[in-house]
């Protein structure tokens, strides 16, 4: 059965977590690869707005806990996501019309976009820091785990528990739900599809008739909603601090790139490779291969690579791996 | 005069009167504090500007170099740890070299073989990297062993701290020359995401490697190369000299100390406003405009772009290092869980596009309005918010929160400050000319 210990700990402390980080990833990497393509430019507020959009959440779940209104075994912060979904879009929409219509207007150079960005950056970090302060919030409640380590081992005999929280399964089917959602609507509908042509080619698409206010103004609303999302299940998965968020910016920049910068697909895969790599570099791998090699060789050590506070390495080596060997990312981005 | 040296006058006029007015509402204390932290601002703005505003550089991760900085004051003016160097000092530096050794093996390696190199860099790389840990760690262990309450640390070299400001400058360069050498060739957005990067693993490195400066346990008081308040007040002369002037003598000594400071930083500031002015004006400062406005342009009158970017990545670099070496000395302690993007590269980004990017000036005067601000927004926001919350009654949720949050006015503020310059005026208070 050493094996299947082995594998029964990795799970636990490598593959499950890591997947659960891998989707949160993912869908903060969609955001900066949609607003890369069609708007053009690198935004570093995303995780601000990310921190935002979970400041909605939380307020609107602690609103909801307050009169009653629950989920059951779910966390309440699942009723809460439209409502914070409504408020980020309609900040992001309130953003473009006062500071990048303007650019836009005046077709000024992508990094002037980036530049106002880190004004934008500020000023939601701000908000959210005056609204919510900077303290850590917990906000999940519900069921905690769906197995917990000690049912998982007197169902299965093994030595080794495997304990999967309720957090980490919503985080999994939600971001599965909400990308087949995006990629039907890229693929299929109109809309999609013109927002697509806009970003293959801007002047062809504004020849064909495709109204690029309508197409940016779709852009900054499914941003919204990916940036809620990624960041309330983040938040449940983990907790709700601003300066995390803040901090979250290089992992999902770097998913983003390694993916290929404006290639949704490429996203995905990114976000994953980031969380695998760093979750496995960052784990002490002592008990796993404890379970495999005979006694004798079994490693003193913890068989830790590198410190966990050496996350932001694991994400930056690999994206200048993939940028020196594959400058435009795995899925052949485009460059502006 | 011409109206670009009236904005000139008037704006630093402008940045006087509110250093000044603080030293009358205020106290000239407060005044000279925001003053000293102002000339260093204004020194890691023009290392930013040279980057950005010379070359185009989009560079985010000054908040790194500042750390280096630091980190170089630590190294150079700190006493030798003799009993740590003994316990694992050798160990320690034989694992950083293997580690070198290592890299440019794999460089080496990737460069010259013909069949297998991506295996065989890979596999220089994997055995490199556990040699590496296996030489490296007993030796921290040992250093940090050590009196780990109030050393556990290698110390430093024990010479004199004005000596760190160009040491922390060169940590700061080094630093630079291998990102640069990585990452220049990078796309601008690619370069700003590997800059960020580059500055938070700076920062996880001085925070974890306890032997290196103590990580997260701070080093403090370091030497001091200005007198000490203690000092002053003890001697007669300085007594004799502060009743002249009707002073107290407890005042008197802690403004000649920051005036002491100030004159140290104002000494470098002058000296690089004259550097980079002339480098501006000179054939290679031209030469760096060209770059900037037109790459493919320059590169086809036979200009080395990437040499060029390496080298300006550099030189502004070094000046940032500079700066944070600067500051740890003020500050007479390195703590790296202070160092915060917002502060140290971001906010630093507002000064240079607020002054006027490409114009050391304007850097200047960035520098200082904005750190003014900066300082200056919490109590102008506390007056703002006791005016609105007046009206409300005591124990109200919003009045307690309204005032509890006034300490986040400053990024809001910063903010706010950036979009209005880049949407009114986009090339900064003082125009690059």
């Amino acid at each position: 059965m050493e094996p299947l210990n082995a594998l029964v700990s990795l799970a636990n402390f490598v593959l499950i977590p890591a997947t659960a980080y891998g989707a949160q990833l993912a869908l903060g990497a969609l955001g900066v690869t949609l607003i890369y393509g069609i708007l053009r430019f690198s935004n570093f507020a995303h995780g601000d707005t990310m921190a935002f959009g979970t400041m909605a959440v939380i307020l609107t779940t602690w609103g909801f806990q307050a009169i009653g209104i629950s989920a059951g075994p779910l966390p309440t912060a699942l009723l809460a996501l439209p409502i914070g979904i409504a408020v980020t879009g309609l900040l992001l929409l309130g953003t473009d019309r006062v500071v990048y219509k303007f650019y836009r207007t005046k077709k000024a150079v992508p990094v002037t976009f980036v530049i106002a960005s880190l004004g934008v950056m500020f000023v939601m970090n701000g908000l959210v820091r005056f609204i919510i302060g900077p303290d850590d919030q917990l906000f999940s409640d519900g069921a905690r785990f769906l197995i917990t380590a000690g049912d998982f081992k007197r169902m299965t005999g093994l030595d080794e528990g495997m304990a999967i929280k309720t957090t980490q399964v919503i985080t999994v089917v939600v971001a599965v739900i909400v990308v087949a959602i995006l990629f039907w609507f890229l693929n299929r509908t109109r809309t999609g599809k013109s927002m697509r042509a806009y970003s293959d080619n801007e002047d062809l698409a504004l020849l064909s008739g495709i109204n690029p206010e309508r197409v940016v103004m779709y852009t900054w609303l499914i941003v919204a909603a990916l940036a809620t999302i990624a960041g309330t299940l983040y938040g449940l998965d983990k907790s709700f601090k601003p300066f995390t968020y803040f901090q979250l910016l290089l992992p999902i920049f770097a998913s983003a790139i390694v993916g290929g910068l404006g290639s949704p697909v490429g996203a995905i895969a990114g976000g994953f490779l980031i969380a695998f790599a760093e979750v496995t570099i960052t784990y002490p791998l002592k008990k796993v291969l404890g379970y495999l090699m005979p006694e004798a060789l079994e490693p003193d050590g913890l068989i830790q690579l590198l410190s966990t506070d050496y996350k932001f390495a694991v994400s930056f080596v690999i994206l200048i791996i993939v940028l020196l060997f594959r400058p435009t990312g795995l899925f052949a981005g485009k460059s502006v | 005069m011409s109206s670009y040296n009236i904005r000139v006058v008037a704006l630093f006029s402008l940045v006087a009167v509110l250093f000044v007015g603080t030293g009358f509402i205020q106290s000239w204390n407060v005044a000279l504090t925001i003053f000293n932290m102002g000339l260093i601002s204004a020194i890691m703005a023009l290392g930013v500007n040279m980057q950005w505003g010379y070359a185009g550089l989009f560079n985010v991760g000054i908040m790194g170099f500042v750390a280096l900085g630091g980190l170089g004051t630590v190294l150079v003016s700190t006493p030798p740890n003799t009993e740590a160097l003994a316990a694992g000092g050798l160990r320690v530096v034989g694992g950083l070299a293997l580690g070198a050794a290592t890299v440019i093996a794999a460089i080496m390696a990737y460069r010259r073989l013909k069949t297998y190199r991506g295996w065989i860099t890979a596999a220089i790389l994997l055995v490199g990297f556990f040699v590496f840990r296996a030489v490296l760690d007993p030796g921290v262990e040992a250093v940090e062993a050590v009196n780990p309450a109030s050393a556990g640390n290698i110390g430093g070299l024990g010479l004199p701290v004005l000596l760190a400001w160009p040491v922390g400058g060169l940590l700061a360069a080094g630093a630079a020359w291998v990102i640069g050498k990585t990452a220049l060739g990078l796309r601008s957005d690619y370069l700003a995401i590997a800059t960020l990067g580059i500055a938070e693993i700076v920062i996880a490195i001085m925070k974890n490697e306890d032997w290196l400066a103590r990580g997260v346990k701070n080093v403090i008081g370091l030497p001091r190369p200005v007198p000490y308040e203690i000092d002053l007040q003890a001697s007669s002369g300085f007594r004799n000299f502060a009743t002249g002037l009707d002073a107290d003598p407890v005042t008197a000594s802690t403004i000649a100390v920051k005036l002491a400071y100030a004159g140290l930083f104002g000494v470098v500031l002058l000296l690089l406003i004259w550097l980079t002015q002339a480098a501006l004006a000179s054939p290679w400062g031209r030469m760096m405009r060209a770059i900037r406005d037109n790459e493919v342009a320059a590169e086809a009158m036979g200009k080395d772009v990437t040499a060029r970017h390496l080298q300006i990545f550099i030189l502004g670099s070094a000046v940032v290092g500079l700066a944070g070496a600067m500051m740890t000395t003020l500050d007479g302690q390195l703590t790296p869980g202070t160092y915060q993007p917002l502060r140290y590269t971001f906010l630093i980004w507002v000064m240079v596009i607020v002054g006027g990017s490409g114009n050391n000036w304007g850097s200047v005067l960035g520098g200082f309005l904005i750190w003014w601000l900066w300082v200056q927004v919490e109590p102008l926001g506390a007056l703002l918010m006791e005016g609105v919350t007046a009206g409300m009654a005591d124990g109200f949720w919003l009045k307690g929160h309204l005032l509890a949050s006034v300490a986040h006015m400053r990024l809001l503020t910063m903010g706010v400050i950036l979009l209005l310059v880049l949407r009114f005026s986009p090339k900064g208070l003082l125009p690059e000319r």
